[in-house]
């Protein structure tokens, strides 16, 4: 895998691969010692054209726990704003050398076309409305580790689908996993011809009680005034998630920030029914399980003989053992055998 | 009203041509047959049979061997982009695209900058293409002052300077009432009013063509009732006022509905269709390759299919190509943040040929009526096979295959959207009054 533009360039083989690779470097989030050395040396750079704080932070984190450099390069105050292209910015940025660029912009398509710009790895951050991969990738790992094999389960999808780009990779990711998908919302907010995704699509929530996940979307405070709905009070009436409609033994996820009383009732955000923080958890090693199939496995993949079985970062602390090695081994921690396979 | 001779070029010495042996077609005189044709003085001046006519002192010969040889096409709906946009495209390099896709002649649009709304600027775009142009430019005004849609420019002095119509293209006349009074307008000064049709409140924030693929890839689209409302409301406004009125690149099944509506009711109406709505669909946006990002959009298959009915039952009247021109770096962009437009001169004949005449289709004939019938129209005589007629020409190998933009383009823009595609069929030689304006590489002159 060169790059990560969409969750439609993956096989149900490559997200279990990338999630399973999260659940072995989640319990090295659990250690006193939270790095390892798999990208060392290796440069991340956040390129951010809209603002993000959970993304870019968990992107950030992600990469520091590899061991990466990471350099966040925010499009305001910058020579983006004094009108510098797209193209331009990747090209000048290109010059230091990235080993990846994670990108978040508000076009469809951008990480894409800046794929065929440079030669570092991209990671689609969010491409406008289009696809926001990773995030699906989150909730993969977070519905897995709280059910296990999610096939044949049915899943609804709530709220602003045409301006979500969590909603479009989540599609398409949860049916790679075998999932039925369910898209619900207000028909001024549900595309045109959706269904061509191979999911269903409902008006209202009559039937809601037949899903197992319900994952509720940001609802944004601009869609009343572009008068896509009447109010965020008709909106709540008909599609917030509350204790009324929350079935017990429904998983409930949100992609944050929540709005408390307009998708999701406080009782419900509140409720253990909810893996919202889990998801927040998730976001970093499901993020450095990207970076480091991107950045190291295929690196490993070209170098077949320096591949160990042990485990994913062996490699490096085995051939060249290093400060920051020995410290996680003070830890208690070997490298070599922490990580299981 | 218009004293003018409305199409302008550059003068240029008459050639002295002998087309030997070549398979002469001329739909609307209903020639298919193997003849000599000698060009000379700047008119057809001799027809004969294979093998007949000699070549007088002077002239070249282009062996034909059975090579088609055509009336020039003409194209009503290019931009030129000149002034303001140069860029882009100029008056001499977008002729010279035209002359290389075998046409003669050509009618730019307005919306440059500043907008052609004044007859100043039209004669100095006039005086431009006496300079430049390598073959027949002429001019459609602003119906609009500014394309603001709020005032009509002065359409009366317009017309006695040149114009041959009027439109707002590349936006419509949103207000009813706006467009009547320009359709009242039209009784003191004639000339076709020409519309893009298209409602604002529903093509809002849109950049393709709503259906699956603007689904899936979560771009806003455009549906295709934003043309098609505005072609019924259109044709019974010019029902209403008894006016002529021609609506520009027709892009869904409803619209050529209302179209033929309008027409059944005896309506002065007409339509033109793009190579690209005839040939590509929505699917074809699904790369986001902004050459496929275009006003109108591309629609689904089932609204190509209703194009190429309408074309084959006569409900559409005409092939333009919405010539549109953009620098690379304009194009080269996230797809939402590109500019609508697609080059079309060059590709226009091949890419209707290869797409729908060599399937079986299209009868060749009828593409080659299709693609010069843009002229009538707007009342000018479309250029035929005759002694006498003045020689607007194309020389066609349909066998020769290429890759689209292969060798680059004459255009000074490369947004097209058949770019790489493999087509079949290609403009060898155009003459325009009697003069070779475009002569393909692969027949350099002998000597030259």
């Amino acid at each position: 895998m060169k790059h990560l533009l969409s969750i439609e360039d993956l096989d149900r083989e490559a997200i279990e691969r990338i999630v399973s690779q999260a659940e072995r470097f989640a319990e090295v989030s659990d250690r006193e010692i939270k790095t390892v050395p798999a990208l060392r040396g290796r440069m991340v750079l956040n390129l951010f054209y809209e603002a993000s704080t959970r993304t870019r932070s968990s992107f950030e984190l992600a990469a520091k726990r590899l061991s990466a450099d990471v350099v966040n390069f925010a499009a305001g105050g910058s020579s983006v704003e004094k009108g510098e292209s797209l193209k331009d910015t990747v090209l000048t940025l290109s010059a230091h050398k990235p080993d990846a660029i994670v990108l978040r912009t508000p076009w469809a398509g951008a990480s894409e076309l800046v794929s065929r710009w440079c030669s570092a790895a991209i990671v689609n951050a969010g491409d406008g409305k289009h696809e926001h991969p990773t995030q699906a990738l989150l909730d993969v790992y977070t519905l897995r580790r709280r059910l296990g094999d999610f096939a044949g389960a049915s899943i609804w999808i709530v709220g602003d689908v045409a301006h979500s780009r969590v909603a479009r990779s989540n599609v398409l990711a949860f049916q790679r996993m075998g999932a039925r998908v369910t898209l619900a919302g207000p028909p001024t907010l549900i595309p045109r011809d959706i269904q061509s995704l191979g999911c269903e699509v409902r008006y209202d929530l009559e039937e809601l009680p037949s899903a197992d996940i319900v994952y509720a979307l940001r609802m944004q405070r601009e869609r009343m005034t572009e008068t896509w709905v009447p109010s965020m009070r008709e909106y709540a009436g008909w599609y917030q998630i509350n204790g009324r409609r929350l079935r017990p033994g429904q998983v409930l996820m949100h992609p944050g920030p929540v709005n408390r009383g307009v998708e999701l009732s406080g009782e419900v955000v509140d409720s253990p029914q909810a893996v919202i923080t889990a998801q927040v958890e998730a976001g970093v090693v499901v993020r450095m399980a990207v970076l480091y199939e991107l950045l190291a496995r295929s690196r490993d993949a070209a170098e077949p003989a320096a591949v160990r079985p042990a485990g994913p970062v062996g490699e490096q602390a085995g051939s060249e053992p290093q400060d920051r090695g020995g410290a996680e081994r003070a830890a208690g921690a070997s490298l070599h055998e922490g990580l299981p396979a | 009203m218009s004293a003018l001779e409305p199409m302008v070029c550059a003068p240029r010495p008459p050639s002295s041509v002998l087309f030997a042996d070549v398979r002469v077609l001329d739909p609307r005189a209903g020639i298919d047959e193997r003849r000599d044709v000698l060009v000379r003085d700047g008119e057809i001046a001799e027809l004969g049979a294979p093998a007949s006519l000699e070549a007088p002192h002077g002239a070249e010969t282009l062996s034909g061997e059975g090579r088609l040889l055509v009336p020039a096409f003409f194209d009503p709906h290019v931009h030129l982009r000149t002034p303001g946009q140069e860029h882009k495209e100029d008056l001499e390099s977008g002729t010279r695209a035209a002359a290389a896709g075998g046409y003669a002649g050509v009618i730019a649009m307005p919306n440059t900058d500043p907008v052609l709304d004044s007859a100043p600027l039209l004669r100095s775009l006039r005086d431009a293409a006496a300079r430049e142009a390598r073959v027949a430019v002429g001019f459609l005004p602003a119906i609009t002052r500014g394309l603001a849609g709020e005032q009509l420019s002065e359409m009366a002095e317009l017309r006695r300077e040149g114009a041959l119509g009027f439109t707002d293209d590349g936006r419509p006349v949103a207000s009813a009432g706006m467009l009547r009074k320009a359709l009242q307008y039209q009784r003191l000064c004639g000339g076709v009013i020409v519309l893009h049709e298209e409602d604002p409140t529903l093509s809002r924030g849109g950049s393709m063509n709503e259906g699956p693929v603007s689904a899936a890839l979560g771009i806003a689209g455009i549906p295709t009732v934003s043309e098609s409302t505005m072609v019924a409301r259109d044709a019974a406004l010019a029902g209403w006022e008894e006016a002529r009125v021609h609506f520009q690149h027709l892009s869904c099944a409803a619209s050529v509905a209302a179209l033929a509506q309008a027409k059944a009711h005896g309506h002065s109406v007409s339509g033109e269709v793009t190579p690209h709505h005839l040939l590509l669909t929505e699917e074809d946006v699904r790369g986001m390759d902004t050459s496929m990002k275009m006003n109108p959009p591309l629609a689904g298959e089932a609204d190509r299919r209703a194009l190429v009915e309408g074309i084959l039952s006569g409900v559409i009247d005409c092939i333009a190509t919405d010539h549109a021109p953009h620098a690379r770096d304009e194009k080269e962009v996230p797809f939402e943040q590109a500019p609508m437009g697609t080059t079309g001169l060059e590709t226009a004949f091949a890419a209707l040929h290869t797409g729908l005449v060599l399937p079986g289709i299209l009868g060749l004939e009828r593409l080659i009526a299709l693609m010069g019938a843009g002229a009538a129209l707007f009342g000018l005589p479309e250029p035929g096979i005759a002694v006498g007629a003045p020689a607007d020409l194309a020389l066609i190998d349909l066998g020769a295959r290429w890759v689209a933009g292969e060798h680059g383009w004459e255009s000074r823009s490369e947004n097209c959207c058949f770019a790489g595609r493999a087509l079949c069929g290609r403009v060898l030689v155009t003459v325009c009054r009697g003069a070779v304006v475009h002569r393909d590489r692969v027949l350099a002159p002998v000597g030259a």
